[in-house]
């Protein structure tokens, strides 16, 4: 038992008949921490999620919360709470008594369960929306209304599956640094879904990077980012070209790398298959000859000196040192 | 040069599709004749009937004819004689009856239909296992019960042969318990339609919403599955408490002719050429039915559900 630990996977492993969903995957989530699972869709991130909340059993292995194991406990006994994909709402209540649903479960009485979710709908910013059905909200507000709903029930664990995907661009950022407030706030642990990389990195103190139902890499973004451990970890962080170099596979940020052609350490010649403006920086995707794909980021006012346009034959360099060598 | 020499071809395009929409009939029109058919229908075999009954119901009668007139005897004679209200009274109690037994069965069954049976390939199966005896008519699957409850039946030969009785047991057939037998086997499929129908839309994150947020099973039975399918639950309700009320064939039958239901009572007095009260008594019915439905689609919104 480990106080330091508000989950714990040991060997946790999913199998639907002769699938295996999730392999044998063990994990620690610090305490009050932000913990995202991220991968590709198949790759075993929501069957996890599961497990942990308990609306999916596990085949083999055990799962801890606050050193206490719930393999076999019920949802709700676990002391985790869950927002779901498509929130969820019931339907027929107004958003007063769907944030109320799990008191008058627990046979809180009416006065008090409606106090209580009222905090909770100021917490969210929708307390002038008790009255209402979920049908006569939009999308983020009634996400909003999930999450109060979930957190009411005070969980120890919220575990947040894919919750921002269903929103607008603008709407996801605001979200996201809405979930970030929350969690400091409430100083408990978030362990949260997606299949994007920008959300995990702006999110996450572990990172936990999925691939084929198994770990392919656990670490703080950061480190995760700088240091990716395989080519398929570089790949979907994005911002690296992974190249062979040298009989080995090696990433190397696209921001580090460079059209100079006078350039200093090691280069290839490459054709310009696209050129992108993406407001501060333009992004350069090349074609090396031997039919590699590769990008380079390149700052507005350095793109703007070196002028290079679709077509174009271009060397393109990085620095030694920005090379980053992938296990097999 | 060359725009100009097509401006004729746009102008005339321009005119023939003026002329196109003269012909064009205006959209009230439209909405008009496409619900002609069915208030044609409504109005020449439901309203007139109906207007006609109510006519009929207040004229006097003798032996050999009918004669407008404003009485209520009619009415009254529904009201105050003790035979007529039994037959109400029997009427009501086998609808009361049936809607219990067939919403319990029909609710359980849509439920296992729709929430256990996983693979659709099986549920249609189970579906059609429900709807096939309904290929069959009403009257010969009602029949089918006699020579199964008699008192040398199949069921009271498996009962003694198997030592639980010596005697056959003569409630089973000819009594309210087959009368209710019969109309549970007709019309349980009736209240299985529609809830399955409801149960089908409800989203399964649902109940794992519930279930996550505590609710046992019966807490997410009461607070999310039933609410949820009230509209199906009404709308079989509706079918089945209409067939019982309207029913003239399975009382008489399956009673042996001890009970009688509203309409069988009302076609004797056909048969007896009591024309003015058998009207008020279809009125009567009418009025009852029309308030039964009237009362349920005050409790739950089933043009919503129609609409989807």
């Amino acid at each position: 038992m480990d106080p330091r630990f508000d989950v714990e996977l040991v060997a946790v492993t999913k199998r639907y008949g002769a699938t295996v969903a999730v392999d044998s995957i063990s994990l620690r989530v610090p305490k009050a921490g932000y913990c995202c699972l991220l991968g590709p869709s198949g790759c075993g991130k929501t069957s996890t999620l599961r497990m942990i909340a308990g609306h999916e059993g596990i085949t083999e292995g055990d799962l801890l919360i606050d050193g206490r194991n719930v393999t076999d406990l019920p949802p709700r006994a676990r002391g985790t709470a869950m927002m779901f994909q498509n929130y969820a709402l019931f339907p027929h209540l107004d958003c007063l008594d769907n944030v109320a649903f799990g008191l008058r479960m627990r046979g809180v009485g009416k006065a008090e369960r409606h106090r209580r979710a009222h905090t909770f709908l100021e917490l969210v910013d929708m307390g002038g929306y008790a009255k209402r059905l979920p049908a006569q909200l939009s999308g983020g507000q009634q996400q909003r209304i999930a999450l109060a709903r979930a957190l009411i029930m005070q969980p120890r664990v919220l575990l947040l599956d894919e919750p921002l995907s269903a929103l607008d661009p603008f709407l996801r950022v605001r979200m996201r640094e809405e979930l970030k407030r929350l969690q400091r706030e409430l100083k408990i642990t978030f362990i949260h879904v997606t299949h994007a990389q920008d959300e995990a990195m702006a999110l996450a103190d572990v990172m936990v990077v999925m691939d084929g139902g198994e770990i392919r890499q656990v670490g703080p973004p950061a480190e995760v980012f700088e240091r990716p451990v395989s080519a398929f970890v570089a790949r979907f962080i994005g911002g690296h070209n992974v190249l062979p170099w040298q009989g080995n596979m090696i990433a190397v940020r696209s921001d580090h790398c460079t059209l100079d052609r006078s350039g200093r350490g090691p280069s290839l010649k490459a054709r310009v298959s696209n050129v992108e403006y993406q407001g501060p920086t333009v992004r350069v995707a090349l074609l090396t000859s031997d039919g590699l794909e590769a990008a380079v980021l390149l700052s507005d006012h350095v793109f703007k000196e070196s002028l290079v346009s679709t077509g174009d034959e271009v060397t393109f360099s990085w620095p030694e040192a920005s090379a980053h060598r992938l296990a097999a | 040069m060359d725009a100009l020499a097509n401006a004729p071809d746009i102008l005339s395009a321009t005119a023939e599709n003026t002329r196109h929409r003269e012909w064009r009939l205006p959209r009230r029109a439209v909405s008009w004749l496409q619900v002609l058919p069915l208030t044609a229908i409504l109005v020449v075999l439901f309203a007139l009937p109906t207007l006609l009954f109510l006519v009929v119901s207040f004229f006097d009668y003798d032996r050999t004819g009918i004669y407008p007139a404003f009485l209520l005897d009619s009415y009254r004679e529904i009201f105050t004689s003790a035979s007529t209200l039994r037959v109400y009274g029997s009427t009501l109690k086998f609808a009361a009856i049936v809607w219990a037994i067939t919403l319990f069965l029909g609710f359980n069954i849509a439920y296992f239909l729709i929430f256990h049976v996983r693979n659709p390939k099986i549920r249609i199966i189970f579906f059609l296992l429900c709807a096939i005896p309904f290929f069959t008519s009403a009257i010969i699957r009602t029949m089918a019960w006699i020579p199964f409850l008699g008192r040398s039946g199949v069921f009271n030969q498996a009962v003694m042969g198997l030592g639980f009785t010596s005697q056959p047991l003569s409630f089973l057939l000819f009594s309210d318990f087959s009368v209710v037998i019969a109309y549970v086997h007709l019309y349980t499929l009736l209240m299985i339609g529609p809830i399955a129908n409801s149960l089908s839309k409800i989203d399964r994150s649902l109940v794992e919403a519930a279930r996550d947020a505590g609710a046992s099973r019966w807490q997410i039975m009461a607070h999310v599955i039933i609410p949820l399918s009230k509209t199906g639950i009404a709308l079989g309700s509706i079918l089945v408490i209409t067939q019982v009320m309207g029913d003239y064939f399975v009382v008489r039958q399956m009673s042996g002719g001890q009970s009688a239901s509203i309409v069988s009572a009302l076609s004797v007095e056909i048969q007896a050429m009591q024309y003015p009260p058998a009207a008020a008594n279809a009125i009567v019915l009418v009025v009852i039915v029309a308030l039964m439905v009237g009362c349920l689609l005050r409790i739950v919104d089933v043009r919503k559900e129609l609409m989807k």
